[in-house]
């Protein structure tokens, strides 16, 4: 994990927001002097017989949002999901390929995907809180259920801060997770995935079931958070991958079409598939 | 205009009539359930006293005398029922619902569904072939034995239909936080459909008390205190079955305040049942 204050150290020598600029994503993506947060390479998912998942390669530097979009059905969820073994316990799915996470291979022998999944944090596509646990527990849950015990007051009102719910529901946090609103209930969802402290946060269209005022707070979240997490969010909406996103990877039929910086897949792309769904011309 | 207008007529119609059905068939239901409860109610409660609770049954011709004895008896086996069936029948239903996909499970589901629906008095014809005959004698640890085989399928089911209900999105964000499999199935699965699993627990229990069949080749009765699990044992239900088939008037009256027991105890599981389940957080749903 990466400490604390190292992280703000970065941080402060960084401008407050950084914007999605072609130029500062370009040097991000072709910047061979870091290693990259995470690189995925040649993955392929089956369920069955349906290869869900086609020959992908791709990585993602460190402090950077990458973006995943493309018409339903083309495989983003399933993408991200095998960045942290999800699909370990689907019955009839298989994973193949390289996945490292700082340089380190996921479905290498040995590698426990508990552990892995510490380092590795999801945020859903519907928030789902624990409905048996207070606000409070349910933002501790992450230490609690891994039998890390104490007084968790410190964490929970970071990450209740972290996602932009602290003021919301300071008064009541004994009160059951479920009953905020759906736009509360994820950024609760959001503070249990950051209370165990991952490295890299997948998102999987995290504000699709939102108001756009939820989802603008979501958005500005992200930001925020880009300044220490490695960030992957699978997005139904351009616009959103537009405002949120150093990368992005067009995915279509279970293959990547393309990866680039955000802007450039939104105003010049290479491939004549990405420009077709980026114009609404299918999908 | 003025056919849309009757056509909105004609569907609030449809409405009231429907509703007023729907009313008199739950009258309709209601009657019996009432009837019974009016019945046992006016022609037990005359019984009801201290002494009820605590005396042996007299002999015939004798006043005043209780069915103590049963009530213990009763309560005591369903206990050994509980320690027997509950674990073996939560335990079932939670593997059915985790692990319970393959041939095993099926295998499994399959006679429980078949043994949820064997006759009662079948049940204790087994377990006097399996606790009476070995050991001899008719004893509470019979009754409760066959109590328990009666209890287990029926909860090992319902167990493994609320564990099924708890929505996978659960499990997947537990398992996400890095949370261990088994711990994820018992902190977060299993505790999301707990209050739905003690429900099932005390109706399942509550069915047991009511038994009588299963009791009769196992448990047999007894006229005496008896805290010996090894020796024959009275239970409410057999006790209220060999007042009612009596000829006395007096052991009549004695059938239906027993029978009144035997509801207030179901009935109290019931309400604990309710009380235990209900959420400790504020603005739960």
């Amino acid at each position: 994990m990466i400490p604390a204050p190292a992280a703000h150290a970065m941080t402060s020598e960084k401008p407050a927001v950084a914007l999605p600029t072609s130029a500062a994503a370009a040097t991000v993506l072709t910047d061979e002097a870091t290693q990259p947060k995470v690189e995925v390479k040649d993955l392929n998912v089956y369920f069955r017989t349906n290869h869900a998942i086609r020959h992908v390669s791709l990585s993602v530097q460190p402090q950077t949002v990458l973006a995943v979009i493309g018409p339903s059905g083309c495989g983003k969820s399933t993408f991200i999901r095998a960045l942290n073994r999800m699909h370990d316990l689907v019955p009839g799915a298989r994973v193949e390929g390289k996945v490292y996470v700082d340089g380190k291979d996921l479905y290498a022998r040995g590698i426990d995907p508990v552990l892995l999944r510490r380092r590795v944090g999801m945020v859903f596509q519907r928030p789902n809180p624990f409905p048996t646990m207070s606000i409070y527990e349910n933002v501790a849950a992450g230490l609690t259920l891994n039998g890390i015990g104490g007084n968790h007051h410190e964490t929970v009102e970071r990450c209740l801060r972290q996602a932009a719910l602290w003021d919301e529901v300071k008064d009541r946090l004994k009160h059951a997770g479920t009953s905020l609103s759906g736009g509360q209930q994820q950024r609760l969802c959001i503070a249990r995935a950051l209370a165990v402290e991952p490295e890299v946060l997948l998102m999987d269209e995290p504000a699709s079931a939102l108001d756009p005022i939820a989802t603008a707070k979501i958005e500005e979240l992200i930001h925020e958070l880009k300044e220490k997490y490695t960030i992957i969010i699978v997005t139904h909406s351009m616009q959103q991958a537009a405002r949120v996103s150093d990368n992005t990877a067009f995915f279509y039929l279970g293959e990547l079409i393309e990866i680039g910086p955000t802007a450039q897949i939104f105003t010049n792309p290479r491939e004549r598939r990405t420009e077709d769904y980026v114009t609404g011309k299918f999908g | 205009m003025m056919n849309l207008h009757s056509s909105f007529l004609y569907r609030k119609m449809v409405d009231r009539g429907m509703a007023v059905v729907c009313a008199l068939l739950f009258l309709v239901a209601f009657i019996p359930l009432l009837s019974v409860l009016w019945l046992v109610i006016t022609k037990g409660a005359a019984g009801l006293s201290w002494d009820f609770f605590t005396q042996l049954p007299k002999p015939v011709g004798e006043e005043g005398g209780g069915i103590g004895n049963a009530l213990i008896g009763t309560l005591a086996m369903v206990a050994i029922a509980c320690v027997l069936g509950l674990p073996l029948g939560v335990g079932a239903g939670v593997y059915l619902a985790e692990k319970g996909d393959g041939t095993i499970g099926n295998t499994i589901r399959f006679m429980a569904e078949v043994l949820s629906g064997v006759p009662s008095i079948v049940i204790g014809i087994v377990a006097y072939a399996l606790v009476v005959k070995p050991m001899g004698h008719f004893s509470a640890l019979a009754g409760g034995v066959a109590l328990a085989i009666l209890m287990i399928p029926t909860l090992a089911r319902a167990t493994e239909e609320l564990v099924r209900l708890v929505p996978g999105s659960l499990r997947e964000a537990s398992l996400a936080l890095g949370v261990p499999n088994w711990k994820t199935s018992m902190r977060v699965v299993i505790r999301t459909a707990m209050s739905g699993i003690v429900t099932a627990c005390l109706l399942a229990v509550a069915r047991a008390a009511g038994e009588t069949a299963p009791l009769i080749f196992t448990a047999l009765n007894n006229q005496y205190w008896n805290f010996d699990p090894r020796a024959p044992t009275a239970s409410l239900t057999v006790q209220i079955y060999n007042y009612a088939i009596s000829p006395y008037d007096d052991w009549h009256t004695k059938a239906w305040t027993a029978s009144l027991v035997l509801l207030l105890v179901v009935g109290m599981l019931n309400v604990a049942s309710r009380v235990m389940t209900r959420s400790r957080l504020k603005g739960a749903r």
